[in-house]
């Protein structure tokens, strides 16, 4: 239970991680590590390098921007967690971070590490696809790009990015005044991984009809799968058609476990859950807070 | 520091200050801030159970926040301050849950204690917690220790009455 060997880099700059990086295409990138360090201790990850990023300072800012919150890829889950501008911004991000391993594990665990480990049952990538939030990559290589988080998980620990390509800062979509959101988690005891999940992001209009619908599951395919309700607009929202909308989309996820009826059935519970929570919170006019 | 087949390649020197005392070493690359605590240190306050994030009993305060030591490499902690069960004299917070432990029975076989103390020290700590603390909260905060013994029970009274009795 110990890492095999390895060479070990510590960059004093985004450049120079780049450069490394660029070097070797099986160096590894550690940030907060709670992921990649559990893979090496059990020798299922064995990288020739670890690039370790966790001095990049520059990568655990936050800036308020008009319509989105840009965030370091090293913020820690804590920090998502606990911080009262994150809370305010994007409250879906916030909440689903309280749902991550433990605390000892979220001070560590960082938004840009799990994103890029690509979990399909960790909460950081359910979050960023629900919300539509954006990866800003660089490369020493082939320079910048924008990757949407709908675009960036592939398969099970499997991204999108180059093995040059890093993750240095993510672009959350701020809640608008007139959007709810939810996110529910079903697991045996908190900080497990969960059994099934969603995140929801909704839209009304003055009439209280549906303008907007976003949502996205974990743990129900190899990826976050997204849903868009585009076949819902002006619709009313209601029970009866949260509980339709759960169970059409349930039916559409791919779950590897051991029994898929049961898995799809939590995953609809999950869905209806969120999606009443994600209204309940604009008729009260605490979308913003709450 | 290249190539992985040539151990004394990837040396990483070190400098961290642990319970208040600097520490300079070498270490390689791949050993564990745990290791290092309990085999170059002799601070085997710190106990290593899962090696692999679960149980909790490797937890430290890695500048003021508590950390899994399985987790964290070595090298990680360069110019740090690490604080190990040894060391958590320095919380004023200690000597009240230690004896709070003792008394509701929270100690077991003491296996998982530097674990649970070290997460309860935090919690006690923390300035954003609701007051005064509930069961439902430190059973919570407490989920990523694991007590073989299950003594779980005697732990969440235990640092109740430590909240408490403050």
């Amino acid at each position: 239970m110990k890492p095999a060997e390895f060479a070990y880099h510590r960059p004093d700059s985004v450049a120079e991680a780049l450069a490394l990086l660029a070097e070797d295409p099986d160096a590894k990138l550690l940030a907060g590590g709670q992921s990649l360090l559990t893979l090496m201790n059990l020798r299922l990850a064995r990288p020739s390098a670890v690039i370790d990023i966790g001095r990049l300072g520059e990568l655990t800012r936050i800036f308020d921007d008009t319509d989105d919150l840009i965030l370091g890829a090293l913020v820690t889950h804590r920090t998502v967690e606990t911080d009262p501008l994150i809370a305010t911004r994007t409250p879906l991000l916030a909440n689903a971070a309280r749902y991550i391993g433990h605390i000892g594990i979220r001070n560590r665990g960082t938004l840009g590490g799990s994103i890029a480990h690509a979990d399909p049952a960790a909460e950081m990538p359910l979050a960023a696809v629900a919300l539509g939030a954006t990866c800003h990559v660089e490369s020493a290589v082939t320079g910048r790009r924008e990757v949407a988080a709908e675009e960036m998980f592939e398969s099970f620990y499997t991204n999108s990015l180059h093995p040059h390509e890093m993750i240095t800062w993510i672009s959350v979509p701020a809640i608008a005044p007139e959007q709810g959101w939810g996110f529910v988690e079903y697991a045996h005891q908190h900080g497990d991984y969960g059994m099934a999940g969603a995140g929801v992001l909704l839209g009304l209009d003055p009439e209280r009809r549906i303008a907007s619908l976003r949502a996205a599951v974990l743990n129900a395919a190899d990826r976050p799968l997204l849903f868009l309700g585009e076949d819902v607009i002006g619709e009313r929202p209601g029970p009866d058609l949260w509980r339709d909308l759960a169970e059409r989309w349930a039916s559409r996820t791919e779950p590897s476990s051991e029994d898929p009826g049961y898995s799809r059935r939590l995953c609809a519970a999950a869905l209806a859950e969120a999606l009443t929570a994600a209204e309940r919170r604009i008729e009260r006019g605490t979308g913003a807070i709450g | 520091m290249t190539g992985e087949n040539s151990p004394g390649a990837a040396a990483v020197p070190l400098v961290v200050t642990i319970n208040g005392r600097r520490c300079e070493r070498t270490v390689p690359a791949r050993m564990t801030l745990a290791d290092f605590l309990r085999d170059e240190l002799g601070l085997t306050g710190t106990h290593l159970g899962c090696e692999h994030g679960v149980c909790g009993a490797c937890a430290v305060f890695i500048d003021g926040r508590s950390a899994r030591a399985c987790l964290t490499l070595a090298a990680q902690v360069d110019r740090c301050d690490v604080v190990t069960v040894e060391g958590l004299d320095r919380f004023e917070e200690t000597g009240r849950l230690r004896r709070c432990f003792s008394e509701r029975r929270g100690l077991q076989c003491g296996f998982c204690t530097p674990g649970f103390l070290v997460t309860s020290v935090e919690l006690l700590r923390d300035p954003d917690r609701e007051k005064p603390l509930t069961e439902d909260t430190v059973r919570e905060a407490i989920s990523g220790n694991i007590c073989r013994c299950t003594g779980y029970q005697g732990i969440v009274d235990a640092v109740l009455d430590a909240d408490t009795s403050e």
